[in-house]
């Protein structure tokens, strides 16, 4: 059978990319190894992990739910754009290191998209309100309280509430 | 610069490339020319293979090479068993099936093709016939054994029958003012890391050597086997663990594919690499949690015990890869932090239709102490002694050390606990959970309809075992200090904790010093990450290994610049004589120079090593014992049996810890798999021993809204079996929490006392039919 | 069916990208009833990935002018059936017309989820454990649906037929709902239980209801449930008897008992029939109860809506 191919002209981190896709390529396969973007990462491909997670349009979104396809005409962010340079993490990033919110790093890209989601749209965000938007990101390894530590403080300027 | 660097909260190396996306894991490795394998899985749980015709799907566009049995020739027997028992009937895995397959999930084919969705495509094309057989419709069917045997020259389903006992179990009974029976159960459950597995072989055509990239916690072990398998030499095979997304015991483990994979990418001369996907992950990696105990407890009226008898019946799965590691902790685990003067406890280990079971987080301990500590619950019942009351009075004691329990461990050695402080620890817990108000709190509650509970739990834990771990360290000819260890990591740090580890015996920062894991070209030989090893084992290698590059470095300094060691310092990246800035030799040079910098000359007479490279072992006596308790109390809601936690108190003694920050993240994370092992994480086979659960619909790991930040409490009682005190800490969080939680809910449900809850998981059904049957509704 | 491959990626299909809802239905009806619809892709994609749905064409939605947007007219809201979930959490004006509809939002699934969901993609899917179906129910709602053969109107009542069985033909596209708004003065309320948070309910209820002239006695009442059986479920045989009742009144818990003695939930890994017959039992009276506080709520001016 030959493939169902189509042209996908997106930007990702807001750099231009135009490929020549298979129809049922993922995004998430795409961005890792069409445009090499490895640090979004598969851990479930039926959309519940969320390491996966990226931004369409400023919008957290499972990138192994959505078509590569899909993705052609919009604006993908991933991991990979949140530092401002090769010597500085963001805010955020370094907040997660502060509060050793990561240990294998593995599920790390999609609490970070799925964080700077949140914080986009929600300025001061509550303990509670930050536990339930991370709630569609599992974490195998850190129990989960660095994380939320970390949000809180970048959130709320006030890490460790209760 | 700190006093010290071991004790402090040192922020982690490794957290900048995994914040931006720039860790490198396997499936991130890229080659010129890769293909792609996706493996073809047994659909039924027990059947005979009738035929096999792949012609088909290897003719399919983008498909290279499809292997199965038949093509692997010789290699296609069984792995050699990494941890023999004189008890095990051993049956362990094959690379694919042949003609019997005994699992849902078992390897048949390996499909090799452009990329793993035309390999996936290729499984439509596979021409297979099935004779089913009687599959093992539960543990205890397979125990009976009859039409369902899965290894018929084994007679039955028996791997193996073996126990320990130290007493007189008894004359204990017979002497005993009461004793206490009951039964429980506990189901699968499986690690979920959250990356997968993966294996990716690259063939060198230039050096012959094979490069595999492997998710595995135990890259030295994988390449022996591998080497053993592929019948290769083992330097012919060059095995690292790069960055890899947590392994919690099930990565320890040799899988088929880590042989499949190389042999097909040297076969067909191509890099080959295969990424397990997730549901793949729950047929295929291995499983573990599911016994039936059966205990008796004997005590005097006081509650001091005398006595217990235990009975375990052990699910393994259709085969063994490991070993009986899991079944031989629990029976060694159950005495806990308590004097048990008398103990018998025997373990049947049975094979069954499912994914074969070795360790995960806790490795049969959680089976364990969720039977100790709720006989403990029952005992007090039946004595109307409070919880906390009878713990106390069977502790032992903080001046009791070294404490001869009776048994030997699973490394071979007598088990002798050798520090800890258990009534400190419960002190320290209930004092932190407010134990002495929580009554008043929980009848307030109750008059307000909200059912509230709590519950508790301590544990002693073997860790550290060997047989050694390994640590190469250098001076490189720009003054760094390299370190190799033979530990491999999926999380824990050890770029970091190593480094602080070496900073402090080398007197040096630890910005000179960089650590790398996970490599066999490292270090000739290593162990790995498992059973919380590597914060005593690795970290004493480290410390040995680098006490001795520094005298090294001072020997070689000294013959150079003429001088006794005893009186030059390490400054700045230079030897230099202490307090005389001028006379000094940077590093760099000093490497450069005692390793023969000027080819046809002489060195120093007097200069003992060539060099500034070390490799070192650090041989643990024995194992050595963490220990701590858990005390939680939860609120149930009886409509939907939904329980969450209300507070989670932790005591936890790893001895010293290396890095506070790190031992903290250890304990919440293995928390959360506690809970989930309590709460949520539930394997269920049908009676045709097809994997219900498969799926992270069915299989619910806990999130960020179920999970609470634990208060953890360090009890400091260092070890003084190895150079830094230091104990395990990665399953700390996970060992007791089932049995504190379920002893909470049933607290809630029963303040009054009462004893029902009898396995975990706990589902909200149970829950709820619990709370039904407190009120008196019939079912 | 025997699961042992554990396909993840998926099976090969034509993609096609239509720009006009003519060109969409021309589609559909070329592939002969083996094309899917994509709106969203939430629920299809991981049955694709798992290849548990293999269908040779996706058509999809995206591009396809006039399906998206709400639209309040009078006492209805017309919702287009490619509006994304997070548009619906986002809106003031839903908050503050039809609040019990902001109010399910964040259960439906996780943010990423309700970043693509679409409303009519969730409705189509027809999942009897889903939350909007239900909240359809309550609203009289009415779905359009396009065929090429014309349009459509169908009442939820004939929309929902069974498990993950809606009453679309294979080349017909659900287009968009319109919902009926309740009256201002009616109260409502909204309760899962999940075992995780953003899980499918075990079960769950939505009730509305208006009370009398004095605000004493229940004059209206209606009652959804999701998760209950292979559809979402209307109480329309208990709500008439709910009428003239105190909210207080005994008489609730014996017609939330008999309500869901009728039901017949299904038996899966996270509860039986009769655990879930339970749940539902106890959230009729509940939600009955709360529906008419928070219509007792609304009559008092100088109270804040909750």
């Amino acid at each position: 059978m030959t493939p169902d191919r189509h042209t996908v002209a997106l930007t990702v981190n807001g750099a231009p990319f135009k490929r020549t896709v298979e129809g049922r390529l993922l995004l998430s396969d795409f961005l890792r190894h069409d445009l090499e973007f490895t640090g979004t990462h598969v851990g479930c491909e039926h959309g519940v992990c969320g390491s996966c997670t990226v931004l369409v349009d400023g919008n957290p979104t499972r990138s192994c739910l959505m078509l590569a396809v899909q993705a052609d005409g919009h604006a993908i962010e991933t991991v990979e754009g949140l530092a401002p340079d090769a010597a500085t993490l963001s805010p955020l990033q370094a907040a997660f290191r502060k509060h050793h919110a990561l240990q294998c790093g593995y599920c790390t890209p999609g609490f970070l998209m799925t964080a700077s989601a949140l914080l986009r749209v929600t300025e001061h965000p509550s303990r509670l309100e930050i536990k339930e938007a991370l709630s569609g990101n599992l974490c195998r390894c850190t129990g989960y309280s660095g994380i939320v530590d970390a949000v809180d403080e970048i959130a709320n300027g006030k890490p460790n509430a209760v | 610069m700190p006093s010290s660097w071991v004790g402090t909260p040192v922020l982690r190396r490794e957290d900048d490339r995994l914040l931006r996306g720039a860790g490198r894991f396997v499936d991130d490795m890229h080659a010129a020319g890769m293909l792609h394998a996706a493996v073809f899985r047994s659909p039924f749980a027990h059947a005979r293979i009738t035929s096999l015709d792949v012609s088909a799907a290897r003719a399919l566009p983008g498909v290279h090479a499809i292997f199965t049995a038949a093509d692997l020739g010789a290699v296609n027997r069984p792995f050699p068993l990494p941890v023999p028992h004189p008890k095990l009937r051993a049956k362990t895995p094959m690379p694919l099936a042949s003609d019997t397959v005994r699992y849902v999930g078992e390897p048949i084919a390996l499909i090799v093709a452009d990329d793993r969705y035309i390999a996936e495509d290729a499984f439509d094309h596979i021409a297979i016939d099935f004779e089913p057989l009687v599959a093992t419709p539960s543990l205890q069917g397979a125990l009976a054994g009859g039409d369902c045997v899965i290894h018929p020259d084994l007679g039955d389903n028996i791997a193996a029958r073996f126990g320990q006992s130290y007493g007189d179990v008894d004359a204990a009974f017979a002497a005993a003012d009461v004793v206490v029976r009951e039964r429980f159960t506990s189901d699968r459950g499986s690690g979920q890391p959250i990356e997968t597995r993966a294996v990716f072989a690259v063939p060198d055509p230039n050096t012959g050597i094979l490069t595999v990239w492997d998710t595995t916690q135990s890259p030295h072990v994988a390449r022996r086997l591998m080497a053993a398998t592929l019948d290769v030499p083992e330097d012919r095979l060059h095995v690292i663990a790069p960055d890899v997304g947590g392994g919690f015991g099930p990565k320890v483990v040799f899988y088929p594919e880590e042989v499949l994979v190389p042999f097909a990418a040297r076969a067909l001369k191509r890099p080959v690499k295969f990424v397990e996907d997730r549901l793949e992950h729950f047929r295929a990696t291995v499983h573990e949690r599911e016994q039936v105990h059966e205990c008796e407890l004997a005590a005097k009226s006081d509650g001091t015990l005398l006595g217990m008898r235990v009975r375990i019946v052990h699910d393994t799965g259709a085969y063994v890869p490991w070993g009986v590691i899991v079944p031989f902790i629990t029976l060694t685990t159950i005495p806990g932090p308590y004097h048990l003067p008398n103990y018998d406890a025997e373990v049947t280990v049975v094979y069954t239709n499912r994914v074969p079971v070795t360790p995960h987080r806790g490795a049969g301990r959680p089976q364990a102490v969720f039977s100790m500590e709720r006989m403990l619950d029952r005992l007090a019942l039946e004595l109307k002694l409070d919880q906390a009351e009878i713990r106390r009075r069977n502790y032992i004691g903080a001046d009791e050390f070294p404490y001869d329990v009776g048994l030997i461990f699973r490394d071979g050695s007598p088990m002798s606990y050798d520090s800890g402080d258990y009534p400190q620890a419960q002190q320290t817990a209930l004092e932190h959970i407010g134990y002495d108000t929580f009554r008043a709190q929980q009848a307030e509650a109750r008059a307000h309809g909200r059912l509230i509970g709590i519950g508790m739990a301590a544990y002693v834990e073997g860790t550290g075992l060997g047989p050694h771990e390994s640590a190469r360290m250098r001076v490189d000819s720009s003054g760094k200090i390299r370190i190799m260890s033979g530990a491999a990591s999926q999380g824990q740090g050890h770029e970091t904790t190593l480094a602080q580890v070496a900073a402090d015996a080398l007197g040096m920062p630890m910005e000179d010093i960089t650590v790398q894991t996970g490599d066999t070209a490292g270090v000739p030989y290593g162990i790995g990450a498992f059973a919380s090893r590597l914060g005593a084992l690795a970290s004493s290698a480290v410390k040995i290994g680098a006490t001795q590059l520094r005298e090294r470095i001072l020997q070689a300094a000294g013959s150079f610049l003429e001088v006794a060691p005893d009186d030059l310092e390490i400054v700045d990246g230079s030897v230099r004589v202490s307090g005389n800035p001028t006379q000094s030799i940077r590093l760099g040079d000093l490497a450069i120079q005692s390793s023969g910098a000027f080819p046809g000359s002489t060195l120093p007479n007097d200069l003992a090593d060539i060099g500034l490279e070390t490799t070192a072992y650090f041989r643990p006596a024995q194992s050595t014992y963490a220990s701590g308790f858990h005390v939680v109390t939860v609120e149930v809601d009886p409509a939907g049996g939904i329980v969450t936690i209300l507070k989670y108190v932790i005591s936890h003694d790893c001895g010293n810890a290396i890095n506070p920050l790190i031992v903290e993240g250890q304990v919440q994370g293995g928390l959360a798999a506690g809970i989930g092992g309590a709460l949520y994480e539930r394997t269920v086979y049908d009676d045709m021993g097809q994997l219900v659960s498969g799926s992270f619909v069915d299989y619910l790991l806990p999130t960020s809204a179920e999970i609470p930040a634990a208060e953890i409490y360090h009890i400091l009682a260092p070890t003084p079996l190895n150079p830094l005190g230091a104990k395990g800490a990665g399953e700390g969080g996970t060992i007791p929490a089932p049995a504190a939680i379920v002893a909470a809910v049933e607290n809630a449900i029963w303040p009054d006392g009462s004893f029902h809850l009898h396995a975990f998981p706990l589902t909200p059904e149970l829950v709820w039919q619990a709370a039904r049957d407190a009120q008196g509704i019939p079912a | 069916m025997a699961f042992g491959n554990a396909e993840m990626k998926p099976a090969p299909f034509d993609y096609h990208r239509p720009a006009t809802l003519e060109e969409a239905l021309a589609l559909l009806e070329r592939y002969e009833g083996d094309a899917k619809v994509l709106a969203g892709g939430q629920s299809l994609i991981p049955l694709m990935n798992m290849r548990l749905a293999r269908p040779a064409a996706l058509i999809d939605l995206e591009r396809v002018a006039g399906l998206t947007g709400l639209r309040f007219d009078g006492d209805v809201l017309h919702v287009g059936a490619m509006t994304r979930h997070m548009e619906i959490e986002r809106s003031a004006a839903v908050r503050e017309r039809i609040g019990i509809l902001s109010a399910a939002m964040p259960y439906v699934g996780h943010l990423a989820i309700r970043s693509r969901g679409t409303f009519g993609g969730s409705l189509a899917h027809a999942d009897p454990a889903a939350e909007l179906p239900a909240l359809a129910t309550l609203f009289d709602a009415t779905f359009t649906i396009a065929g090429s053969g014309g349009t459509r109107e169908v009442p939820w009542s004939d929309f929902f037929i069974t498990f993950l069985t809606s009453c679309l033909e294979p080349a017909e596209i659900l287009t968009g709902i319109t919902l009926t708004l309740a009256p201002p003065q009616a109260g409502w309320s909204f309760h899962e239980i999940a075992r995780r948070h953003g899980d499918f309910a075990l079960a769950g209820c939505a009730a509305r209801v208006e009370l009398d002239a004095e605000g004493e006695r229940i004059a209206s009442a209606r009652v959804a449930l999701f998760g209950v059986d292979a559809t979402p479920v209307r109480l329309l045989e208990a709500e008439p008897a709910l009428i003239g009742l105190v909210s207080s009144a005994a008489a609730i818990a014996d017609i939330a008992a008999a309500a869901a003695a009728k039901l017949e939930p299904a038996t899966d890994v996270h509860g039986s029939t009769a655990f879930r017959r339970d749940i539902a039992r106890r959230l009729i009276a509940s939600g009955i109860r709360d529906a008419a506080a928070h219509a007792s709520s609304l009559r008092t001016p100088e109270k804040v809506r909750a």
